[in-house]
């Protein structure tokens, strides 16, 4: 086409000035496009540095934009290094121990993080927060204080610390009761539980409204079952106790277990009106009464409710206590550690005060709080290597991390190093709360505390983890030994184990050998099946591994039913 | 799986191992029923590619990747169940241009590519009856079942021969705490997750059965969740879905709760025809006997093995139960011996079964050792060894007040 005139005779310079502008214009202008996402960017800018956002210009937020192809947390992070906050070299050296000097040295410098604060919390500002939280973390560990904590504890002997779990068959009572108890001993107020009533007419569960100081989840009240366990606090002049309301349902008996394993004693709740006794001892009095036993609970405490259905009759009350306490003691529990005590939990007779029914006279002995306070809670292991199981992991304004639990052996304190496990991460205690909620220096075994932790990511920690001593730890095993009571015929086969919150799917490997009951020694060697009630050793192994120790118990589970627990070895 | 060669049956396969067997495999679980088939040092031809280095005059080397045939000698088989994939590798025994003798290769089968067989100790009852079984005529849809518990979900397959774990989904649900707020946030996300997952990892495509298994409320929950997020993403094949769903009462959300699913009544209304509930139902047999210690049951390869040579397994309800596990990583003479079992039991008129492996009824199986035995008539002490059982001292315990027991 070079030989056609137009070609030929083309001017190039019109052409070129007609399609590209002055380069100049264009290098300023941006699209449409991206003006939308500069000035969106902008905002999210500003945003985020919040109080900070004094110290930049908006033209040096642009221009960062700009360069960062409008990566918001990348030119936040700029900008912060380069205007807001240069990083201190001096100070990021010093190790974390020399905490105060820093203090000093920095003084002077511009503060506007909580960075300096001795204790190692974050700024209570959440927008301040989010800025550090951009940094690299080189907030200072928290210092520990090195107190001797048993002598601590000797010191301040405060009320005993008892904590107790109420199980027993479905509908037996039992969130009712406990809300009852909670009503009468003023820890949730009449106005409260009235509020609930009226929430609860709404859907037509008026009876429930009791239950529902514990049930507060929305399956629970919409089905009027409890789910899982609910931890509750109250105080008598002697001791401070816990309460651990477990389900009743079959299917929930892995939480039931978890609340088990944190008690001290229990309370078996019974429905004393016609028929419902007689299908409670086929459905889960019995299996609950085993695993309390089995998690070695020696205590029990028999509420008989309901009473007022079938008139507060002792006939029934005394037929009742004569099968309950046949069969507590086959499973295991000594007669002097059982109590009876006849109840109603709707109407609070026989909880905290005495009956005025003048039916129920012929009862002389405790009510449901004095039997309570006349247990003594078992001996605490406090010399021990520091275990604590950890039943709930949350965010709190303290820490991204926070874990709630009891400790089984052991103390601790603030500025303590612990280690996790089965991720086997090490965390330090940036601070931890008591019982209810106090803030405290220091907590022994025996006691429920929530731990607020730091320099660890929460995919490391979940519910069922130990926390442990990192001198002393707790190993992880996919194999163990058990010396386990069988309640239903075993065998090789699949399993689930239970051990408090944590539940692992594994199977029997082998079953080692029958052992007497009471002496341990070795009946038979490799048997082909372990009927009930006979004690033997069986090795099991776990799909993952699990913390473990010697001495722990287990619970296992297989189609929906309890079929042994023991001791590990 | 097929015969490459339509004109080929089960008739022709020669026993004695002489010739080769053509297959094409054409479903994912065709490989499955690969990996039943190939054993240890036979022989298998398929399609490979190789790469060559090939060195220059001038010393520059270049590697090429060439497609060829290649015919190795078996080693070792690695079946992956998630990817339904088999690798065989071998030493080579047949050269070409590309390969020479005792060269080592691995094999990847590949679905519509035919590979030869050549057994080395022939095509015996077992492995026939294996054959059978691969070039049966597909049976349908593989189950989709979800067995789940608050925080965990098991996405898995259940086709004739395999449950196949194709994934699983975890979640941290928040816990009640005192004095809080009930928040459904936690039960909400898992929810979404796991249908997210479901969605991606099965295709839905055709009809398929799908259950949904849990304690308590969460497959009900699930289930209503689905339903409602058909709604609102107003996306007709997930209502579908969820209109079709089966919601199963299981005791846990773990794999092994399978078992109990596939014996509740809803199941066994629709799936009244599939070999895993001829299956389910030997194995509770099985259970109830060992409940009853009656010496009809016994587990074990030792007295089983007993029992089968006394002729105790026979006509009358003698049900010999092997796992096809226990068959492929045998070596040849304990095959042998075992194979023999089940032609003794065969010929004795009772019933052999193998059972797949990776089925429930099979782990269960596998969980008492992979062999056992439903007796005619009863024989005690089969577990009896020489050696009577030893006195262990120091197995003392602890001296416990009156009654009290050692736990």
């Amino acid at each position: 086409m070079a030989r056609h005139q137009a070609i030929r005779n083309l001017d190039y310079e019109a052409e070129l000035e007609d399609e590209y502008g002055p380069f100049s214009d264009e290098e300023e202008e941006l699209s449409p496009e991206d003006q939308v996402r500069m000035t969106e960017g902008t905002a999210q800018v500003l945003e985020a540095l919040g109080v900070e956002a004094h110290k930049v210009t908006k033209e040096q937020i642009e221009d960062s934009l700009y360069y960062y192809f409008f990566d918001v947390d990348k030119t936040i992070t700029y900008l912060i290094s380069k205007y807001i906050d240069p990083p201190k070299k001096p100070a990021k050296a010093a190790p974390p121990k020399v905490a105060p000097k820093q203090d000093v040295a920095t003084a002077g410098k511009k503060s506007a993080n909580a960075q300096q604060n001795k204790k190692g919390s974050s700024s209570a500002d959440g927008v301040t927060n989010q800025v550090n939280q951009l940094k690299i973390d080189d907030t200072p560990l928290p210092k520990s204080r090195n107190l001797n904590v048993l002598s601590e504890f000797e010191k301040t002997k405060g009320k005993k610390t008892a904590s107790f779990v109420v199980v027993g068959h479905v509908d037996a009572g039992k969130s009712t009761m406990m809300g009852r108890l909670l009503l009468d001993l003023n820890v949730v107020d009449q106005r409260t539980v009235d509020k609930l009533r009226k929430e609860a007419e709404k859907i037509g569960k008026t009876s429930f409204a009791l239950a529902w100081v514990l049930d507060q989840r929305h399956e629970e009240r919409s089905r009027g079952v409890t789910i899982d366990i609910a931890t509750n606090r109250f105080e008598t002049d002697t001791t401070s106790f816990t309460i651990l309301d477990a389900p009743g349902h079959r299917d929930f008996i892995p939480n039931m277990i978890a609340g088990a394993s944190q008690a001290d004693f229990a309370i078996l709740v019974i429905d004393a009106s016609t028929g419902a006794f007689e299908s409670g001892l086929k459905g889960q009095t019995r299996e609950h009464s085993l695993l309390i036993r089995s998690m070695g609970v020696s205590r029990i405490i028999v509420a008989v409710n309901k009473l007022d259905t079938v008139n507060w009759s002792q006939e029934r009350f005394d037929e009742i206590k004569h099968q309950v306490a046949g069969f507590l003691t086959a499973t295991g529990f000594q007669p002097k550690n059982i109590a009876f005590v006849p109840v109603s939990g709707l109407h609070g007779d026989n909880l905290v005060r005495k009956t005025t029914d003048p039916a129920a006279s012929w009862y002389t002995g405790n009510t449901l709080v004095e039997e309570l306070e006349a247990s003594e809670p078992s001996a605490r292991a406090l010399a021990k290597p520091l275990r604590m199981t950890i039943s709930e992991v949350m965010r709190t304004p303290q820490s991204p991390i926070s874990i709630t639990g009891r400790i089984d052996a052991g103390s601790l304190q603030m500025g303590d190093a612990l280690l996790v496990q089965p991720s086997g991460e090490k965390a330090y205690v940036k601070s931890l709360q008591v019982d209810d909620g106090e803030p405290a220096d220091w907590a022994v075994a025996g006691q429920n505390v929530i731990l607020h932790l730091s320099n660890i990511d929460a995919i490391h920690v979940r519910v069922g983890d130990i926390v442990c001593d990192p001198a002393k730890p707790i190993q992880c095993v996919d194999t163990f030994t058990l010396k386990a009571l069988a309640f239903d015929i075993l065998m090789p086969m699949q399993v689930d184990v239970h051990r408090g919150r944590l539940h692992a799917a594994g199977k029997i490997e082998a079953i080692d050998a029958i052992l007497d009951k009471v002496t341990g020694k070795v009946i038979k060697k490799k048997p082909m099946i372990v009927k009930p009630g006979t004690v033997s050793r069986v090795r099991v192994t776990l799909h993952s591994k699990v913390p473990l120790e010697a001495g722990q118990r287990v619970v296992l589970r297989s189609g929906g039913q309890t079929v042994a627990a023991g001791l590990l070895e | 799986m097929r015969f490459t060669n339509p004109k080929h049956s089960l008739s022709t396969v020669d026993p004695s191992g002489e010739t080769s067997v053509s297959l094409l495999p054409t479903t994912p679980e065709d490989m499955w029923h690969a990996h039943n088939l190939i054993g240890e040092s036979d022989l298998l031809r398929a399609h490979a590619i190789r790469k060559v280095v090939t060195t220059s005059s001038t010393g520059s080397t270049t590697s090429d990747r060439v497609h060829t045939d290649l015919t190795i000698r078996v080693q070792s088989v690695f079946f992956d169940p998630a990817a339904s994939s088999l690798h065989v590798s071998g030493t080579v025994c047949q050269e070409n241009q590309y390969v020479s003798l005792g060269q080592h290769h691995t094999l990847d089968l590949e679905l519509n590519r035919p590979f030869s067989l050549w057994k080395r100790s022939g095509w015996d009852s077992v492995a026939l009856k294996m054959l059978e079984e691969a070039v049966a005529e597909d049976t349908g849809e593989a189950m989709c079942a979800v067995v789940m518990q608050e925080g965990l979900a098991n996405i898995c397959l259940i086709t004739d021969f395999q449950t196949v774990v194709k994934q699983r989904v975890e979640s941290n649900i928040p816990k009640k705490r005192a004095g809080g707020s009930a928040s459904q946030g936690g039960m909400t996300s898992f929810y979404e997750k796991t249908l997210a997952t479901l969605l991606r990892t099965v295709d839905f495509t055709a009809p398929r059965p799908l259950l949904l298994c849990s304690p308590g409320f969460v497959a009900q929950d699930f289930r209503a969740y689905m339903q409602s997020e058909g709604q609102k993403r107003t996306d007709k094949r997930l209502q579908r879905i969820a209109r079709d769903a089966v919601v199963v009462h299981s005791s846990t959300g773990y794999v092994h709760s399978l078992n109990e699913i596939l014996k509740s009544p809803e199941v066994q209304a629709t799936m009244r025809d599939k070999r895993f509930t001829g299956e389910t139902s030997l194995m509770d047999q099985l259970y109830e006997r060992l409940r009853k210690d009656d010496g009809r049951a016994w587990y074990g390869a030792k007295p089983v093995e007993r029992a089968v040579k006394e002729g105790a397994v026979g006509r009358g309800g003698g049900v010999l139960l092997i796992n096809n596990k226990f068959f492929r990583s045998l070596d040849i003479k304990t095959r042998k011996r075992f194979v023999a079992l089940v032609d003794k039991v065969k010929e004795d008129g009772g019933e052999a079964r193998v059972l797949s492996s990776d089925h429930e009824s099979g782990q269960r199986l596998d969980a008492l050792g992979g062999i056992a035995a439903i007796l005619t008539y009863p024989i005690f002490d089969l577990d009896e060894d020489e050696v009577e059982e030893g006195d262990d001292g120091e197995e003392g315990g602890e001296a416990a007040e009156e009654g009290a027991m050692i736990i």
